[in-house]
């Protein structure tokens, strides 16, 4: 993990929190990811796993600095060394960072997809673009003629592949994936993975955002796991294998064991709502060797190569 | 009066199906039987007709051509359905101006047991289905459907949206009530290695879809 060069994307201590308005003119905060930290450096695939509503979108807009007007951010935020405030996040999305969002609702309904993919540009290099954009079609086994067609003539699967060519047309250096791969059979998911390593190969960071945790061991390089808008653990992927023995966080050695080719294990109750959270650990209410010393404040801290939040990990 | 409780076959009979006339069939001579408290898993890639044999099994839809019977008998017009159905999208199977306490207890009311088996919390049945995520909406989508006028189950990637703990955590339920009650289950997955966990028999809609 310290490559000693610098990370891609630096994601220090980052909380969201929503302004929500209660009955009347009341109004409050809600924190729904707290003190998130993160590093993707370059050739890397960092996949992001855990529950759904966890808060992975959230860091995937917030880092694409499209989050809605009601959230709030605090924390670090830097690409490539350099602080990733407004204007960089406008300056960079679209060309060093490049997103491929969850749903396909995100196409324009109005455009033909080609001009979409293609996106704005200076004039004289509209001709290459075009050229680049039949090559990454036929990267993704899109016909010519579908850059002619509008969103809603697209099948889910080949919307997806659109929304993949978008991200792939520019010299991106980060590329931030929230579950590309839903809609998609297997052999594509698989081959999307394997576009995603050839772009990391050539020097691309990238974040990718799944709950399909059989794609990110296939994928990733490290694994983070989510819970309750934080991270608990971060780990290389080869920890992920067998019953979890080499996982550190109770949450992540239950994901584990909770997936079919598994044990198919369930664990009791649910992650804890935003509103309400625990002090202290995240998942201690879930957790069977939970101490008094969890209900206190639990820091990330480095263990064995890698990272974990929990006090009695070893 | 029949006996048309629990151990009833359900049967897909010939059963072909087009969106109109004219548009190419989706289904064509389907024969498909599921024995009493037998559990299948319906496979085959995107697009081939799975959700829509689902559908069609649970009622939703009625086939151009073939018939669907329960217990050698075609489904009555009203009252409960024996055959129940849960989807993919929990945030479309919900009345958004519902709270969730009446969208769960619509046809029944499921015990405290129940609930916190499934992970469901008391505080949540006051709050609006747009303020809950899609993983806490499904948990409340499938315990609905396990009444007891439910004999039979047709899960369309029930699990798809959640994550390995809460899919590993509301499968249980499902198969324990399965189980217990002697219900049948169709069940669709992209997902082989959840497919061999949670059914007896795997079948390739492919292979018995004459298109």
């Amino acid at each position: 993990m310290e490559r000693g060069s610098q990370p891609v994307l630096n994601v220090e201590d980052v909380s969201i929190s929503f302004d929500m308005y209660g009955k009347g003119m009341e109004r409050r905060k809600l924190e729904v990811v707290h003190k998130l930290s993160l590093r993707v450096h370059a050739g890397e695939i960092v996949a992001v796993v855990g529950a759904s509503g966890s808060g992975k979108s959230l860091l995937a807009h917030a880092i694409l600095g499209i989050l809605p007007g009601n959230a709030r951010m605090e924390g670090k935020l830097e690409f490539c060394g350099k602080a990733l405030d407004e204007a960089a996040q406008k300056e960079h999305r679209g060309k060093e960072i490049s997103f491929i969002p969850q749903s396909v609702e995100y196409l324009d309904p109005l455009m033909k997809v080609g001009r979409q993919v293609i996106g704005v540009g200076k004039r004289r290099e509209r001709k290459q673009r075009m050229e680049k954009m039949r090559q990454v079609f036929a990267r993704y086994h899109l016909d010519e003629a579908t850059a002619e067609l509008y969103p809603y003539q697209l099948s889910g699967g080949m919307a997806r592949r659109v929304l993949i060519s978008g991200a792939v047309m520019g010299q991106a250096k980060l590329i931030v994936a929230d579950e590309p791969t839903p809609g998609l059979q297997e052999g594509l998911a698989r081959e999307t993975m394997e576009n995603f390593r050839e772009l990391a190969r050539e020097g691309c960071g990238i974040l990718l955002i799944t709950h399909e945790v059989g794609l990110a061991l296939q994928a990733a390089d490290r694994i983070a796991v989510f819970y309750a808008g934080s991270v608990l653990e971060v780990a290389p992927v080869e920890d992920f294998s067998g019953q979890g023995e080499k996982l550190r966080h109770p949450y992540s050695k239950a994901f584990l064991q909770a997936l079919p080719q598994n044990g198919f294990q369930a664990i009791e109750g649910h992650q804890p709502y935003a509103g309400s959270l625990p002090p202290g650990c995240l998942f201690a209410d879930r957790c069977q060797s939970r101490m008094q010393a969890c209900m206190g404040e639990v820091r990330m801290r480095s263990l064995r190569g890698g990272e974990v939040r929990c006090i009695y990990a070893e | 009066m029949q006996n048309k409780g629990i151990g009833q076959v359900l049967e897909a009979k010939d059963v072909s199906f087009r969106y109109q006339k004219n548009s190419p069939w989706v289904l064509k001579g389907v024969n498909l039987t599921v024995g009493p408290g037998e559990r299948v898993a319906l496979v085959g890639p995107s697009g081939s007709g799975k959700s829509t044999l689902s559908r069609i099994l649970a009622g939703y839809e009625k086939p151009c051509q073939g018939e669907v019977l329960w217990g050698g008998e075609p489904f009555e017009g009203s009252g409960y359905c024996p055959v129940q159905m849960v989807g993919q999208h929990p945030e479309q199977a919900v009345n958004p101006r519902w709270k969730m306490g009446k969208i769960l207890t619509e046809c029944w009311e499921p015990d405290e047991g129940l609930l916190q088996r499934m992970g469901i919390e008391q505080a949540w049945m006051g709050r609006w289905p747009i303020e809950l995520s899609g993983g806490e909406l499904q948990r409340f989508c499938i315990l609905r459907v396990l009444g007891p006028g439910t004999k039979f189950l047709v899960c369309d990637e029930i699990s798809a949206m959640l994550d390995a703990v809460t899919q590993a955590q509301v499968w249980q339920v499902v198969l324990e009530e399965a189980r217990r009650r002697g219900m049948g289950i169709v069940a669709v997955t992209h997902n082989m290695a959840l497919a061999k966990r949670v059914c007896s028999r795997i079948v390739e809609l492919p292979k018995i879809n004459g298109i």
